[in-house]
């Protein structure tokens, strides 16, 4: 780890900017080229990317990140509200915000590992959504979900002389970030995430994470207290979900309690595992092949299936509509479900193992190269 | 997958780079909104014009999804000229061709909301950036409503709302580009309150559950003045957690309360779920003060009371409409839809079919798509013949001002559809009120907001 | 004063009851096994619709439509007759109206299929994977049960009527020699507090008294030894997750009358059911049991207008209350042994 950055790393990082950057383009033919799902694909990139700080490296496989998630919106939506409609303010809040909630439950739920340390995590996310949903309606506005209002407060936007005609929408630097502009910010942002992802899992405190997840008890009884260590992971992952949480209220600043729903962390457990934990792309590819089946498979309906099939004879046609139709439209959370459990029982290790594997594959039939592919990335 | 692209405007090109150029930080402050002075967002080109339905196909509110799905499918037949026509031909007064909307033909994408704001929303934005949806229309629940109401205020799209009660919807948090034609909690209460006085008399003590959530509460808190201003006196008002799923933990402390009325404010499985768990617990053979215990119910959906059985035999509420009134628009609607789908709509398909008929009238004439134009013609529209009686779509807070349905479940019913007998048509003047006592704002209808 | 607090600890009984043999299955499963099986609440969820699916088959109805007469929304008149009635009447009433009971018949063979077949289709292959990923395949498994029950049967609840002579309350004070009409209390959750008590001493009886019983004590206890000792203990384990899998459905029947079951009843319970477990404590089947029913309890409690008062909001969260607390105090929860699940 003399230079900077090894040549793997630097390519890997380089692709990846790449890809993203490119994807109005690339994902155009896919039907996937609009804003909405671009952001969507950004911000839960993000969320995964940090997920996996935590339960790729440590192994804590926490099921209550969805929290963390829904602060990082309500703090966003209340500097909004209070501070200023540009975004920076309200995404260091956010950030500031859900890491010190982090570091609570962390230091909490840390306390106990495997199971437990699961359900404590599920029990704390659980209470921050019921009492989000109800007693706490005066912050979090309930069911409703948190908005912005032309009454709200504003104090720096006041002080600096601003008054406002129509509905307020959060602004970056007076540029406002609907659309495109929302999708390069959020853009840059998971770039940066990926890059400090990167940094962190190479570095000793990296090595660090990982040995807790092979061996803790070993750690231990050499006289080490690994829990500092997790729990920095812990905090480093929920500022991470706070600051997607926020980017989500920046570009449609709308704060609900249904993102803080057991099922929601839940969501990025899934995206974490499909494309391959403890890997660095995976897990944002598991985020955007979710989200975008979601999207896709969910607006499918029997129409177009009918058109799809028209090429069959018509009881075929209508057959396959019929089969077909059962895993599309509100029914691709059987699909999801099905792939799932292939994965799982077939390819722990994700999409990645996936690619790995056939990488492997190639590289065999092809010239015997040598073996340097073998190490990971991070490395 | 080709079939889902709707191809790249030469704008949206231009958008997407210049977007990326400013994402990025290079470009200077030119970019500014108005720059398309006649352009709006997805001002249709072609021979159509497409509407997005955001609909609950699952979750909470499911049935009446699906039900609202089937009525706006009849309604977009209709409007383009399929069908027997509906509603159409009862219209007074009507702009209404029968050849689409301003000829264009009408086409509609979905999305399924699963009863949740967040998704709500995130639907909506779908299908007005992908699929370039004219209109948002649908739901089932206040959350929904408020939350994609805003949001079409943010991107100058408008919203017809579909089922939504909360007097929040058009009160505090009303705007000038939604639109409801459903009634709401206060006017609930307005209408409730003398049909109970008659029923069960002055001197009674109340008992609330309450879904806890914002329509929940302003439900209880419109309820509770109309009944205190009878006499009666409020035993304890306690909220329960939205998908209890069991109530029997709400329920057993009114047994001995000293209450001898039950007033459940809750709506969809909620309501099925705690109105039989009541009838269970015998609170319907229960006698308390020395007299007969009642259950209330005050907004009911024909959907739930099929749900609920036997459980809702007796019971007092309220509705915006329902199938079996005898004036011409409800026999006609009523006809069409029970010829296309085999059972009579409910008044979640009601207000949703309306609502898409009344967006088209008012586009039409305007004359014109543009949002401001198509609101300025909406507002202050007074039409009949929707099955509601005359009716107003105010001004001030973009209510639908029409006649409220006081409804009892029905003792001896003739099939699994009648399950709900109107009582009372309580006339649009006793349920008037002062827009002003909900504050909010609606918000200016210019400059347009241009959408990605 | 009394007779509230009386009614409400007999809510919190029969809550507790509900909770409690969702747990001990799930704790049989785990304590011998070694599974952790997030698809236990997806198999209360298909006992509740095997009662849900006996009584579409004995609701079955012939529907003839009369194109001359038409019903007040414009569809032509259906004619609807009763199969089950027709062929055997009386009896076919009393069938009807008795189904929810009844179903249980068919529910014991097809949740111990379902289970049987779940053990060698896949957890067989988990029984030496880490903790996660079993977690994590049968929380896949949960959500494809779940979108099979969508898609067959749709997203709303749909309602089990309970037999009519058990409908409406029972007047427990009167029975307890009290004043009438005071502690009056619904009689189906009397008896479904009745047979949870019933079958939780059934599974504690089976595992005490017999041999079988006695052997999986011991594999629970120590595998290894028990493998070598030459006994067939993987056979064994199949049917101890059939009937995990059986306790759960049977509860899930029972359940229906209380609450129209939906596909998504599985998802609800579960979360819930592995607090009560790990409240009791990992792989302890008294603590389960004991953790069920204090939870039940609590919650119960924790509804009053009361007890609100002094903390708003107690009720929505005096379930995760206490798993925190249990589980910050009391590391292995209330009953459970050392070591379990802790890596």
């Amino acid at each position: 780890m003399a230079n900077f950055m090894s040549r793997n790393d630097l390519f890997l990082f380089l692709g990846f900017t790449i890809v993203v950057l490119a994807m109005p383009i690339w994902l155009a033919p896919f039907g996937a080229g609009y804003p909405d799902l671009l952001q969507r694909f950004m911000i839960y990139g993000i969320f995964a990317v940090g997920f996996n700080i935590l339960f790729g490296l440590t192994g804590y496989l926490s099921f209550g990140h969805a929290a963390f998630f829904g602060v990082g919106s309500y703090a966003a939506v209340w500097s909004f509200k209070l501070l200023t409609l540009d975004a920076i303010p309200a995404m260091i809040f956010a950030v500031v915000i859900s890491g010190l909630f982090a570091l609570i439950i962390g230091f909490l739920s840390l306390r106990r590992s495997g199971i437990y340390f699961s359900i404590l995590t599920l029990a704390f996310a659980q209470m921050s959504y019921n009492l989000a949903y109800s007693v706490l309606t005066p912050i979090t506005n309930g069911e409703t979900g948190l908005q912005l209002t032309l009454s709200d407060a504003r104090v720096l936007d006041a002080a600096m002389g601003q008054t406002l005609v129509g509905q307020p929408v959060p602004t970056l630097l007076g540029q406002q970030l609907s659309g495109y502009a929302g999708f390069y910010l959020c853009a840059g942002f998971l770039i940066l995430s990926f890059f400090i992802a990167q940094r962190v899992s190479g570095s000793p405190f990296g090595m660090m994470l990982k040995s807790i997840k092979s061996n803790q008890t070993r750690m231990q009884f050499t006289g080490f207290n690994t829990r500092p260590y997790a729990l920095s992971a812990f905090v480093i992952s929920g500022m991470y979900a706070g600051l997607a949480g926020a980017l989500l209220a920046v570009t449609d600043p709308l704060a609900g309690a249904e993102r803080m729903q057991w099922t929601a962390s839940g969501e990025v457990v899934l995206m974490t595992i499909l494309g391959g934990v403890g890997t660095l792309v995976g897990p944002v590819i598991g985020a955007w092949l979710i989200k975008y089946f979601e999207n896709i498979l969910s607006a499918l309906n029997d129409q177009i299936l009918a058109n799809f099939w028209s090429f069959l004879p018509e009881g075929a046609a209508d057959l396959m509509v019929q089969v077909t139709g059962k895993f599309v439209g509100d029914g691709w959370f059987l699909t999801l479900g099905l792939v799932f459990v292939l994965v799982v029982v077939f390819l722990p290790g994700g999409v990645m193992e996936g690619v790995r594997r056939i990488a492997a594959t190639l590289k065999r039939s092809g010239t015997p190269d040598s073996k340097s592919r073998q190490t990971q990335p991070a490395e | 997958m080709t079939l889902l692209k709707r191809g790249l405007s030469r704008r949206r090109v231009l958008q997407t780079g210049m977007a990326g150029i400013i994402g990025t930080g290079v470009a200077p402050m030119i970019f500014t909104k108005g720059a398309w002075a006649q352009e709006f967002c997805n001002n249709p080109t072609g021979d159509t014009v497409t509407i997005g339905l955001n609909l609950p196909l699952t979750g909470a509110y499911a049935e009446e999804g699906a039900d609202e799905l089937k009525a706006y499918e009849l309604a977009i037949a209709h409007l383009n000229g399929e069908g027997d026509g509906g509603l159409m031909n009862v219209l007074t007064p009507s702009a209404l061709t029968g050849n689409g909307i301003l000829g264009k033909k009408v086409g509609y994408v979905s999305s399924d909301s699963q009863t949740k704001s967040d998704v709500a929303r995130a639907g909506a934005t779908r299908m007005i950036e992908r699929d370039g949806a004219i209109m948002i229309t649908g739901g089932s629940s206040s959350g929904e409503a408020v939350a994609v109401q805003s949001l079409c205020q943010e991107m100058g799209v408008i919203f017809m709302a579909g089922l939504t009660h909360s007097n929040d919807t058009t009160g505090k948090d009303k705007r000038r580009y939604g639109f409801r034609h459903f009634f709401n909690a206060y006017q609930s209460g307005t209408a409730l309150g003398p049909v109970l006085s008659n029923a069960y008399g002055n001197d009674r003590r109340a008992y609330h559950l309450t879904a806890d959530y914002t329509w929940g509460w302003t439900q209880e808190e419109s309820i509770k003045n109309t009944t205190e201003a009878l006499g009666w006196e409020t035993v304890e008002a306690v909220r329960t957690p939205l998908g209890a799923g069991d109530f029997s933990q709400f329920l057993t402390p009114v047994l001995n309360s000293g209450a001898d009325v039950l007033i459940l404010n809750h709506y969809g499985n909620d309501m099925v779920n705690s109105l039989t768990q009541a009838v269970q617990f015998g609170m319907r053979d229960r006698q308390a003060n020395g007299k007969d215990f009642q259950i209330v119910v005050p907004l009911f959906s024909e959907l739930m009371a099929k749900g609920a059985g036997e459980n809702i035999k007796g019971i007092y509420g309220t509705s915006n409409w329902h199938w079996n009134l005898q004036d011409a628009g409800s026999v006609a609607f009523t006809k069409s839809f029970g010829a296309a789908y085999g059972s009579p709509p409910s008044q979640a398909a009601h207000t949703c079919y309306v609502q898409t008929l009344l967006y088209a009238d008012a586009v039409e004439r305007a004359g014109t798509f543009y949002p401001p134009e198509v609101i300025k013609a909406m507002e202050g529209h007074e039409f009949d013949g929707m099955g509601n009686g005359r009716t107003l779509y105010r001004a001030e807070d973009h209510q639908c001002m029409k006649s409220v349905l006081v409804v009892q479940g029905n003792d001896a019913p003739t099939s699994e559809y009648d399950v709900l007998n109107v009582v009372q048509e309580v006339d649009r003047e006793t349920v008037n009120y002062d827009p002003s006592i909900f504050g909010g704002e609606l918000g200016p209808a210019e400059p347009v907001p241009v959408c990605a | 004063m009394f007779e509230v607090i009386f009614l409400q600890f007999l809510n919190g009984l029969d809550k507790g009851a509900a909770y409690a043999l969702i747990a001990l299955g799930l704790t049989l499963v785990f304590g011998t096994l070694g599974v952790v099986n997030f698809a236990h609440g997806a198999l209360f969820m298909l006992g509740a619709f095997c009662a849900v699916m006996f009584r579409q088959f004995l609701t079955l109805e012939t529907v003839t439509i009369d194109p001359t007469q038409l019903s007040p929304w414009g569809a032509p008149l259906e004619i609807r007759e009763p199969l089950v009635q027709a062929w055997f009447g009386d009896f076919g009433a009393i069938l009807v109206n008795y189904s929810v009971p009844a179903s249980i018949l068919i529910t014991i063979p097809i949740m111990l299929l379902i289970g049987i077949a779940l053990e060698r289709g896949i957890i067989k292959h988990f029984y030496k994977r880490p903790h996660a990923e079993q977690i994590l395949v049968t929380f896949g498994l949960a959500i494809v049960a779940q979108e099979v029950i969508k898609s067959i049967f749709g997203p709303n609840p749909i309602p089990q009527p309970m037999p009519t002579d058990l409908r409406g309350a029972a007047d427990i004070g009167a029975w307890l020699g009290m004043q009438a009409n005071v502690i009056t209390y619904p009689l189906w959750r009397m008896i479904y507090f009745l047979f949870s008590a019933v079958v939780i001493g059934g599974v504690f009886a089976f595992l005490q008294f017999t041999t079988f019983g006695m052997v999986v004590r011991a594999g629970m206890a120590d595998r290894e030894t028990v493998g070598l000792l030459g006994i067939n203990i993987d056979r064994r384990f199949t049917i101890m997750f059939g009937l995990a899998s059986v306790v759960a459905g049977m509860a899930g029947v029972m359940y229906t009358p209380l609450l129209p079951p939906n596909y998504h009843l599985g998802m609800d319970f579960l979360v819930l059911s592995f607090v009560v477990v790990v409240v009791g404590g990992m792989g302890s089947l008294p603590g389960a049991v004991a953790a069920g029913f204090l939870l039940g309890i609590l919650q119960s409690f924790a509804s009053m207008t009361q007890i609100k008062a002094f903390f708003p909001g107690i009720d929505q969260i005096i379930i995760y209350l206490v798993a925190v607390i249990i589980l910050l105090v009391r590391p292995r929860g209330l009953l459970g042994r050392r070591g379990v699940m802790e890596s």
